[in-house]
């Protein structure tokens, strides 16, 4: 029925196919309304294209379907309808055979324009705005006057303004059908905003993919046409997903904790909607991209960014802190020129001590730390229950010690046995206790099997024992002296208890500068600083109780695993 | 005078005030002789005490018989709605408050009658004595020494009682100076870089023009440059007063002011660079003020408002001229003078940001205090007059000397804080209470014009000063900074436009709300918090841990690691 569409709509189940049917005949590209968000209030947020009316023609069936949409609502008697374009625009398509719905003759619905002006005046705009961030040396009243003449916050605040309108719309139980012209521009920015001020959960980091898949992908925002992938139509071009990623910016701007990931999750998407290199962008609409079998032919942007997670996570995420429903007051003085994006290429002009990035160092290092007081915690315990019973039977544990002394030359297999020994001497004691025996044991099996003791694998026949493979490492530390129970020091020194300060760090040692945008990273056992590329390695480290892999440089990398050479990747 | 002579009604009741972010206050406005205080009766009691100091501007609005509206105009920038009942209360009502926030006599101001009501442990008045702060700038043996010509206030009446001068120039050389200089202020040390390169500041030459010289001037000047090649004189003038100095035209030969003629200072090479100052600063914030209240216009409105303020480009030029005196100092290591007329307003900007952008210890909650307390109220700032009036006071009732200048000082240093928000130990509230209190107080830190106004009123004896209320340990912590991490380091801002933005919390707090903002930052806070107490944890945890592995050896639970040493190596 309409190939810009995805396989799977949701409409009102009192809708017979028929209706449907009419209904696309009369919508522009054949796109009738359909759900798009469905709020708790039972209130619809639908979006469609424009209606084929011209100045008369009409539609009992689209009508009919309409009617429906507002009847699945209990809770209101009439629906809004709000379409994005500048009413003088809407009058001007309805010349050509579009338009607009006319209130006379749909029953119950409140029409309501809110005036964004379309695809060509936003790339007229984002181009000044980029001429004015491109001067030389630019004066205050220059630069002021230059985003003025853009008209880019203005947009920019314009979509919000509508998304703000359609939301408080929504929450007052009315439901609301959107649209522009074909409903994949306008429409697809305001819906998806409009869900963002709605439900928290459009707000994590899954929810926004979620929302970019539905909203954008789905119903066919034209990626290939908007950001030029491929020699087209210049008129086509238009950074419409880009005024959408500012006005997410904008939000978290006012609300800096309502977002569970960060501008630079906004910037990669962004950078990454342009460059191609993964599948998830490239084609006009699903059917383009089942055409050209993207799914087997290429990568998905959402693998990538899910691999760098820790880069997105704003620091100052609370889920309960902010409300479910966001009520903005977007008054003029709140809508800001985005630095990080539109300078994102400029090093001078931006905070020589960015907040998000230490933050976001900071929230890691407290995981580290954790991490290690668990651990040290556990084994103060144990060693403190040894301590008594060590009051209790402590001749029997000297002899075992002294046994276990003499076995230092030589015999592993023996080493094994007294440590099994030991293992039954000890068999019904704590966990703690026993694991140090398991450990040992660890050491001796490899041993006998003749393996490298880099390829145990934490899931080995130890892996019952969730914090088996620390200790082992520790024993594999003390290997060469055959002395499993001895001072931990190793596991001491093996967590950082100061990461070094981001401060004065122009360059990796790899001698990779560092700009203002490159995130710099710690190494969790060191606390020295690395860009990403030096950072590649992940290893659990034997001060840490839960044995997660945590990020290490090279040389602790090689250290921890004990492994002659680190590959390059 | 008695405060009972201007009271006409002390008492009203149905008032309706209305303010920013707060519900609608139905209740009973009392007058006082310092303070305004409306109360609520309801559930919820709220209560808004207001400083008749604080008021700016009242207008106000006849309604017939019924009563009336006000609009109270504060010099913190909020504006407060007053609905009174009945013509007779209503008049009485405006009455009484216009002619209380007329009261400018010194010693009828609030601070005189506040009590402290919690021990001061450290008496602000006397904690930054000059003594004690010169001597972190000079040393005994050095070329300069503290003078005390000053002492009755006679030579120059905006100097402090102590000043530092070259060592070689005799307290009869300054007063000679000093009735060369404009105001008679000569020149004295404001900071010296690395214990070597100064920084100075004075007024302007009174050359005349027949012009004349001062030996003694000349002889002072050129004495510090003894062992140095150049020096620079920086000149904050505006453009078309420095101009008029240049041509000696006839408006600057009759006021006397002129500039430091090369052949007589051959060593020092003049720069000029203007900055505005007094009513011409005073305008420029009303002009953005009018643009912040506006929040109904659009966003191009709101943008050229902004521009055509020009209070950024203020923000800009006065930065600019920082960063190029630290320049001066830091590298080329050359001696400064930085004047202006007076030498009291912009000069004073210039050099106590050129000391925050060098010098690390400006950035610390103490050393910032102490610069404020050295560079502006010791250094004669003359905050009564320039803070008398604010924006909103109509022009035709302000005076030329009123300006905002002080608050321009501010922004620029919050601008240096948002980009470095570590290296500084107070938070961006601290700034925010600065403004407030140099306008109105409870406190008599910021009042009079000078030291000897101060002295003459008995200031540090029957006033509390704000210092010794903010350096309490139950206040201090709410203004510091989370994130702070010693830096020792020269901070060089970016002062290009897009760097720069509109201080919120100042200019945008009544109009926006600024909730989420400082949400965030008690997440912030919260985080590192816990960050610090985890790392104390671990480090204890550790610790525990070694003093008990050393027990554990010495009865034989586990053996010391013979080999780590060796391993390790």
């Amino acid at each position: 029925i309409c190939d810009t569409y995805p396989q799977e709509l949701y409409v009102p189940s009192s809708a017979p196919t028929k209706v449907i049917l009419s209904s696309s005949k009369f919508r522009s590209k054949g796109r009738f309304p359909v759900l798009s968000y469905l709020h708790k209030n039972e209130a619809a947020l639908c979006r469609s294209s424009q209606p084929l009316s011209g100045f008369s023609a009409r539609c009992e069936e689209d009508e009919q379907l309409l009617d429906c949409i507002l009847q699945s609502n209990p809770n209101s008697m009439y629906m809004i309808v709000v379409d994005t374009r500048p009413k003088i625009n809407a009058m001007a398509n309805r010349a050509a055979g579009k338009g607009y719905e006319n209130e006379a003759y749909y029953e119950n619905i409140k029409f309501h324009f809110s005036g964004i002006e379309n695809i060509h005046v936003m790339r007229a705009s984002l181009t000044k705005l980029n001429e004015t961030c491109q001067l030389v040396t630019p004066s205050m009243g220059g630069f002021i006057s230059g985003v003025e003449s853009s008209g880019w916050l203005k947009h920019v605040r314009s979509v919000l303004d509508t998304a703000s309108f359609i939301t408080n719309s929504i929450m007052d139980g009315i439901s609301v059908l959107v649209h522009c012209s074909d409903g994949w521009d306008r429409t697809a920015q305001t819906c998806a905003l409009a869900e963002l001020l709605l439900d928290p959960y459009y707000r994590t980091t899954h929810g926004f993919q979620i929302l970019i898949e539905k909203e954008w992908l789905s119903f066919g925002h034209k990626f290939t046409d908007r950001c030029g992938h491929i020699q087209g139509d210049a008129k086509e071009v238009s950074p419409i997903f880009t005024q959408f990623i500012d006005c997410v910016w904008q939000l978290q701007q006012i609300l800096p904790s309502a977002f569970e990931f960060n501008e630079r999750y906004l910037l990669i998407l962004h950078d990454h909607v342009y460059s191609s290199q993964f599948g998830t962008f490239i084609g006009n609409c699903q059917k383009d991209r089942i055409d050209l079998r993207l799914a087997e032919r290429t990568y998905s942007l959402w693998g990538f960014m899910k691999a760098h997670e820790s880069e997105y996570k704003n620091p100052l995420y609370r889920r309960d802190s902010t409300a479910d429903v966001l009520r903005l007051n977007l008054c003029p003085q709140s809508i800001r020129f985005w630095r990080g994006m539109y300078n994102r290429f400029e090093n001078g002009v931006h905070p020589r001590e960015p907040l998000g990035d230490l933050l976001a160092a900071t929230t890691e290092h407290t995981q580290a730390l954790t991490d290690q007081a668990d651990f040290l915690t556990k084994r103060i315990t144990w060693l403190k229950n040894e301590m008594e019973r060590k009051g209790k039977n402590s001749s029997k544990c000297s002899s075992d010690n002294s046994y276990d002394n003499k076995i230092i030359d030589g015999e592993p297999q023996q080493n094994g046995d007294v440590k099994r020994n030991s293992l039954g001497v000890f068999g019904t004691q704590e966990v703690e206790a026993s694991l140090v025996s398991v450990g040992a044991l660890t050491v001796t099996d490899c041993i006998d099997s003749g393996h490298s003791l880099d390829k145990l694998s934490p899931n080995s026949n130890y892996g019952s024992y969730p914090h088996s493979k620390g200790y082992s490492r520790r024993s594999l530390g003390q290997i060469l002296s055959y002395q499993s129970n001895c001072v931990v020091s190793d596991e001491l020194t093996s967590v950082a208890l100061d990461w070094k300060t981001f401060r004065n760090i122009r360059e990796c040692s790899c001698s990779t500068p560092f700009d203002h945008f490159s995130r710099k990273y710690h190494c969790w056992r060191c606390g020295e600083v690395f860009c990403t590329r030096c950072i590649d390695k992940k290893a659990s480290l034997p001060g840490h109780l839960s044995q997660q892999p945590v990020p290490v440089c090279r040389p602790c990398y090689k250290d921890v695993t004990r492994s002659v050479s680190v590959d390059t990747p | 005078m008695e405060f009972a002579d201007l009271i006409r009604i002390s008492r009203c009741d149905r008032v309706m005030l209305q303010r920013p972010h707060h519900p609608k206050l139905d209740g009973t406005l009392c007058i006082t002789g310092h303070h305004l205080i409306a109360s609520s009766r309801d559930n919820e009691p709220q209560e808004l005490w207001l400083l008749h100091s604080n008021i700016d501007a009242v207008e106000r609005r006849q309604q017939g018989m019924t009563g009336g509206i006000l609009w109270l105009k504060c010099k913190d920038l909020r504006i407060l709605q007053l609905d009174v009942i009945g013509a007779d209360q209503f008049a009485k009502v405006a009455d009484t408050i216009e002619d209380l926030i007329r009261v400018e006599e010194p010693v009828l101001q609030y601070p005189f009658f506040y009590r402290a009501m919690y021990t001061v442990l450290e008496d602000g008045w006397t904690a930054f004595t000059p003594e004690s702060e010169f001597s972190r700038l000079i040393q005994p043996g050095d070329d300069w020494r503290i003078s005390y010509v000053n002492k009755e206030y006679k030579v120059c009446p905006s100097y402090p009682s102590a000043v530092v001068v070259p060592k070689n120039i005799e307290d009869g050389d300054l007063i000679a100076i000093s009735n060369f200089r404009q105001a008679g202020r000569f020149p004295v040390l404001a900071y010296r870089h690395e214990g070597l390169a100064v920084l100075m500041r004075s007024g302007q030459p009174m050359i005349t023009a027949n012009g004349k010289r001062c030996k003694e001037d000349e002889r002072l000047l050129n004495s510090v440059l003894a062992r140095e090649k150049r020096g620079y004189i920086i000149d904050t003038r505006t453009q078309n007063l420095a101009q008029s100095a240049k041509n000696l035209a006839q408006s600057a030969k009759l006021r006397g002011g002129g500039y430091e003629p090369e052949p007589h200072y051959p060593n020092w090479r003049r720069v000029h660079k203007p900055i505005d100052r007094h009513h011409v600063l005073l305008e420029s914030l009303t002009k953005l003020m009018d643009g912040v209240n506006d929040t109904t216009s659009g966003t191009d409105k709101w943008l050229s408002r902004l521009e055509s303020s020009s209070w950024m480009n203020n923000i800009k030029e006065t930065l600019n001229c920082a960063c190029l005196v630290a320049q001066c100092l830091d590298q080329e290591g050359a001696s400064v003078l930085v004047h202006d007329t007076d030498g009291m307003d912009s000069t004073l900007q210039v050099t106590s940001l050129a000391q925050i952008i060098l010098n690390p210890d400006c950035r610390t909650v103490r050393g910032f205090e102490a610069l404020i307390e050295r560079e502006w109220i010791q250094g004669g700032h003359p905050f009564a007059t320039r803070h008398a009036r604010s924006c909103y006071t109509p022009s035709t009732q302000r005076s030329k000397a009123n300006s905002p200048t002080f608050l321009l000082f501010l922004d620029c240093v919050y601008q240096i804080h948002a980009q470095f928000s570590c290296s500084f130990e107070f938070a961006e509230n601290f700034l925010v209470l600065l403004f407030e209190h140099s306008y109105s107080s409870q406190f008599g830190t910021f009042l009079g014009n000078n030291e000897c106004e101060r002295e003459a009123m008995n200031a540090p004896l029957r006033t509390a000063s704000l210092w010794s209320f903010v350096n309490r340990p139950e206040v201090l912590p709410k203004y510091l900074n989370p994130m702070y991490e010693p830096n020792q380091r020269v901070i060089w801002p970016s002062v290009a436009p897009m760097s720069l933005q509109l201080w919120g919390s100042v200019f945008l707090r009544w109009v926006v709300d600024q909730g989420p903002q400082e949400a965030a930052w008690s997440v912030v806070r919260e985080l590192k918090e816990r960050d610090s107490s985890l790392r104390s944890r671990v480090a204890r945890l550790r610790r525990q841990l070694q003093d008990l592995e050393r027990e554990a050896v010495e009865v034989g639970i586990i053996t010391p690691s013979t080999e780590e040493v060796t391993m390790t190596v």
